[in-house]
C-alpha cells in the first residue's frame, strides 16, 4: 500500500467526489421514472402525479401516493385541458406536459410524507403554510415513537390499495383467523379456509358480517382457544386479499376439518369436496 | 403402619385438590376466552356496520328514484339497529356512549320516515337532502376514529376483559386505548352503513349454484387435466412432481385438482379444472414475490398477453391495483362496446419477473355464453335525465349487470362524482330505472400513519 503517495490518494478520492457531483443533480431533474402511470398503481411516481396536478389546481384530494379514483379524474381534466387523448393513463407526453406546466419540490412533499404531516401543495401559496403539524397535544409515548422511526427508513405511501368493501382491519381480522386457523397448512391451504369465512359471510345459515361468522361460538377452534390473537405473518394477509379478490381453492365450502384433530361425528356427515393439506373441505 | 396410611390418604388429598384446582383454572379460562370472544365480536361487529352506514348513506345521497332511495333507506335503518345491538353488547356501561347512541337514533329516525314515504309524489326536499349529507359527514367521523381504535386493538391484542376489570376497580392506569379512543368517537358522534354492496363483477350468489353449466366441451381425462396445468406453468425444470385428484363427492360439478412441485426451485403449483371442457378454474403459484421491479403498467401487457395466449379473447381491463409486490388485473368481457360485468377474469403478476402467479377464472366459466344483446329502448340522454343533479356524470358507457334479483340486465352506465366521491351509477336501457348507484372506495389511510 506504500506505493501510493498520499497525493495520489486524495487526487483519487477527489475525482471520485467530482463524479458523484457531476451525476447527482442530473437525476435530480429527471422527473417521474419511465413508468406509464395507470390506475391502481401506487408509489414516488404517484405522489409526483398527485403533487403536481395538485400544484397546478386540478387535485384537492390528499397526496398518499395511491392512484385511485380521485387522482384519475384530476388527470382526465387536466388530459381535457390540455388537448391529449382522455384515458387516465399518464405516458410519455402527459408526464412531460404536466411537468412543464406544473412545479414539484420533491424534498419537500417527502419531507411531509415520512413526518406524517397534514399538507397540501397547491401553486401561488407558499407552501410552509400548507402543512398541519401531525398534533402535537396526545404525543406518542416516547418508546413507541423512537421504535417507529427506527424501524421505518423511507416511507412513500400513506394509504394502501383494497380489496372491493373490505378495510385493511377486516382483512386482519380475517387474517387473524385464519393464521390461527392454518399456519401449518400450504398456501392454497389458507386462502382455501379464508375462502370458507367469506363463503359463510353470503350465505344465509350463517351470520352476514366478518366478525360475525368468526366469532360465532363454537365455530372455529382457533377462536375457542384463543390462538386467533397470535400475530398472522404476511403470507397470512396475503392469502385474505386473494380470497377477497375471487379465489376460491375450497370449491364453495362452507366446512372444513382436520380428521386427526377432529372432535365431532357429525362433521364427517357433511358432503365432502376436497383435501387440501390436513384440512377437508365440506359443503 | 397408621401413619403410612395417613400418608397415603393426605396424598391422595392434595392429588385431588391439585386435579380439581387445574380443573377449575381450565374451566374459568374457557369462560374468559369465551366472554371475551363475545365482546370482541360485538366491537368489531360495530365498527363494520358503522362501515357500512356510512357508504348506504352515501349511495343515498347518488340516488334519485323511489325505486332505490326507498330500500337503500330501509336498509340503513336496518344497519342501524344492529349497530344499537352492538353497542348495547359492549362492556361499556361505565362509559359515557350515550352521544353516539343518540346519533345512531337519529339515524334510525330518519331513515325510517323517509323510507316509508311515497318518494316519487313527496321526494326529499333540500332541507332532508342536507340533514343526510351531514349524517353522512358524521358518519365518516365516527367510522375513522372507530377504525383507529380497532387498529389499535388488533395490533395490540387488547381485552376487552381488561377494559372491563379497569372501568370497574377505577384504576385506569393501565392500557387505556380502548377508553380512549371510544372517548374520542363519543365527542365525533357520527354513524354507520351495511357494506355488502360488492363490485358489479362479483356474480350472486344464485348465479354461483349453476355451476358451470354454460361449459362446452367433451369431459377430459386427468392426463389431460395435467397437460393443460403444465401449459400454464413453462417449466423448464425436469424435476416435477405431479399430483392429480377428483372433486370429493360433495362437490357441485367435477373438476380435477392438479398440482405440481418443482422441486429446483421450490415452488408449487396448485390448479383446479373442470372436468367438462378441462377448463382452469383457478390457479395459484405459491412462490415468494418479495421485490417489485417492473410497474404496473407492464404488469397490465404481461396479463393480456397470458390471456392471449390462453385463448380467453374479446377481454379489456376493468380495473387494477398494486398491493405490495403483486398486481391484481380484473378483466371483463366487451362485446360491440358493451361490459359484461359477470365475465370477469382477475390475474395476479408477480412485479419481480412479470410472470403470472396467479389467476381465476370462476366468475367468468360460470357466466358467459353466448348472449344476444339487444339494442336499448331508450337513448343515452333519457337515462342521463334520471340521474340525481348533484352528481357530476364525468364518463359513460353500456354494461351488463346482474341486479338484485338476480337477472342480467343491459344498463347505461354512468361515473359521476359528488364533492371528493365517485359514484357508479346503472340505469336500465329498457325501462329507465336506477338498478344499481354504487359508492367507490377511496384508497385507505395506513391508519399507523394517523395514530
Amino acid at each position: 500500500m506504500k506505493g501510493i503517495s498520499s497525493k495520489w490518494k486524495w487526487l483519487l478520492l477527489f475525482s471520485c467526489l467530482t463524479i458523484c457531483f457531476g451525476i447527482y443533480p442530473e437525476t435530480r431533474t429527471n422527473a417521474f421514472s419511465s413508468q406509464v402511470i395507470q390506475k391502481g398503481a401506487v408509489g414516488d411516481d404517484v405522489i409526483e402525479l398527485q403533487a403536481r396536478l395538485q400544484n397546478i389546481g386540478y387535485y384537492n384530494g390528499k397526496i398518499d401516493g395511491v392512484y385511485g379514483w380521485g387522482t384519475y379524474w384530476a388527470l382526465r381534466n387536466f388530459q381535457q385541458d390540455f388537448g391529449l387523448p382522455i384515458d387516465g393513463y399518464a405516458g410519455t407526453t402527459t408526464k412531460q406536459k404536466l411537468t412543464n406546466a406544473s412545479n414539484f419540490n420533491r424534498a419537500f412533499v417527502h419531507e411531509q410524507i415520512n413526518k406524517g404531516n397534514e399538507f397540501t401543495y397547491y401553486g401561488g401559496v407558499d407552501i410552509e403554510k400548507q402543512v398541519k403539524v401531525k398534533g402535537n397535544a396526545n404525543a406518542p409515548k416516547s418508546g413507541g415513537a423512537n421504535d417507529k422511526s427506527g424501524n421505518a427508513p423511507s416511507k412513500t405511501t400513506t394509504a394502501a390499495n383494497l380489496p372491493g368493501g373490505y378495510s385493511q382491519n377486516d382483512i386482519q381480522l380475517i387474517a387473524n383467523a385464519v393464521y390461527g386457523e392454518s399456519r401449518g397448512e400450504p398456501y392454497t391451504g389458507q386462502v382455501a379456509v379464508a375462502a370458507v369465512i367469506l363463503n359463510r359471510v353470503e350465505s344465509a345459515a350463517f351470520p352476514n358480517t366478518i366478525s360475525g361468522v368468526i366469532f360465532e361460538p363454537g365455530a372455529f377452534t382457533a377462536v375457542a382457544d384463543g390462538q386467533i390473537w397470535l400475530t398472522p405473518n404476511e403470507r397470512a394477509k396475503e392469502a385474505v386479499v386473494d380470497a377477497i379478490n375471487g379465489w376460491d381453492p375450497s370449491g364453495n365450502a362452507e366446512y372444513y376439518f382436520n380428521p386427526e384433530t377432529a372432535t365431532s361425528k357429525w362433521i364427517w356427515s357433511r358432503p365432502q369436496i376436497k383435501k387440501i393439506g390436513k384440512h377437508i373441505f365440506c359443503k | 403402619m397408621i401413619r403410612n396410611i395417613v400418608i397415603a390418604l393426605l396424598v391422595v388429598v392434595v392429588a385431588g385438590t391439585a386435579f380439581w384446582g387445574y380443573q377449575e383454572h381450565k374451566e374459568k379460562n374457557a369462560v374468559l376466552i369465551n366472554a371475551e370472544n363475545t365482546y370482541q365480536r360485538a366491537f368489531h361487529d360495530l365498527s363494520y356496520q358503522v362501515d357500512l352506514l356510512h357508504d348506504k348513506v352515501g349511495s343515498t345521497l347518488a340516488m334519485n328514484s323511489r325505486y332505490s332511495l326507498s330500500p337503500a333507506l330501509t336498509d340503513v335503518w336496518r344497519i342501524t339497529s344492529e349497530a344499537q345491538s352492538d353497542v348495547g353488547q359492549l362492556p361499556i356501561t361505565l362509559l359515557p356512549f350515550n352521544k353516539t347512541e343518540e346519533f345512531l337514533a337519529k339515524i334510525a329516525d330518519f331513515s325510517y320516515k323517509t323510507a316509508v314515504r311515497d318518494l316519487d309524489k313527496e321526494p326529499l326536499n333540500d332541507q332532508e337532502y342536507s340533514t343526510l349529507q351531514s349524517l353522512y359527514t358524521q358518519a365518516s367521523d365516527i367510522q375513522g376514529e372507530l377504525r383507529k381504535v380497532q387498529y389499535l386493538v388488533l395490533k395490540n391484542n387488547l381485552r376487552w376483559m381488561d377494559v372491563e376489570m379497569a372501568l370497574a376497580s377505577g384504576k385506569e392506569n393501565t392500557d387505556n386505548t380502548i377508553i380512549d379512543g371510544l372517548k374520542v368517537v363519543e365527542k365525533k358522534v357520527s354513524g354507520y352503513g351495511e357494506t355488502n354492496e360488492m363490485n358489479p363483477t362479483f356474480t350472486s350468489t344464485q348465479q354461483r349454484d349453476e355451476n358451470f353449466k354454460n361449459l362446452q366441451g367433451k369431459t377430459i381425462t386427468k392426463e389431460e387435466a395435467i397437460a393443460t396445468a403444465k401449459s400454464y406453468i413453462h417449466s423448464k425444470s425436469g424435476n416435477l412432481k405431479v399430483n392429480v385428484e377428483e372433486n370429493g363427492k360433495g362437490s357441485d360439478y367435477g373438476f380435477y385438482s392438479v398440482s405440481i412441485l418443482d422441486k429446483d426451485s421450490d415452488t408449487e403449483l396448485n390448479m383446479d379444472l373442470t372436468k367438462k371442457g378441462g377448463y382452469p378454474i383457478w390457479y395459484i403459484n405459491n412462490r415468494d414475490v418479495n421485490k417489485t421491479n417492473i410497474d404496473l403498467n407492464q404488469a397490465y401487457t404481461k396479463a393480456e398477453a397470458f390471456l392471449k395466449e390462453h385463448d380467453f379473447s374479446s377481454l379489456e381491463l376493468f380495473e387494477s391495483a398494486q398491493y405490495d409486490n403483486i398486481a391484481l388485473l380484473n378483466f371483463v368481457t366487451s362485446e360491440n362496446g358493451v361490459k359484461i360485468y359477470p365475465d370477469s377474469v382477475k390475474v395476479k403478476i408477480g412485479l419481480d419477473d412479470g410472470s403470472v402467479v396467479g389467476f381465476s377464472a370462476d366468475e367468468y366459466l360460470k357466466s358467459h355464453k353466448t348472449r344476444e344483446i339487444e339494442s336499448p329502448s331508450i337513448s343515452e340522454k333519457e337515462a342521463r335525465d334520471k340521474i340525481n343533479l348533484n352528481v357530476k356524470i364525468m364518463e359513460s358507457g353500456k354494461a351488463l349487470i346482474i341486479n338484485d334479483i338476480g337477472e342480467e340486465v343491459l344498463c347505461y352506465e354512468f361515473m359521476g362524482t359528488i364533492k371528493e366521491d365517485t359514484y357508479r351509477i346503472f340505469i336500465n336501457a329498457d325501462t329507465g330505472q336506477e338498478e344499481k348507484v354504487e359508492k367507490l372506495k377511496n384508497s385507505e389511510p395506513v391508519y399507523e400513519n394517523l395514530i
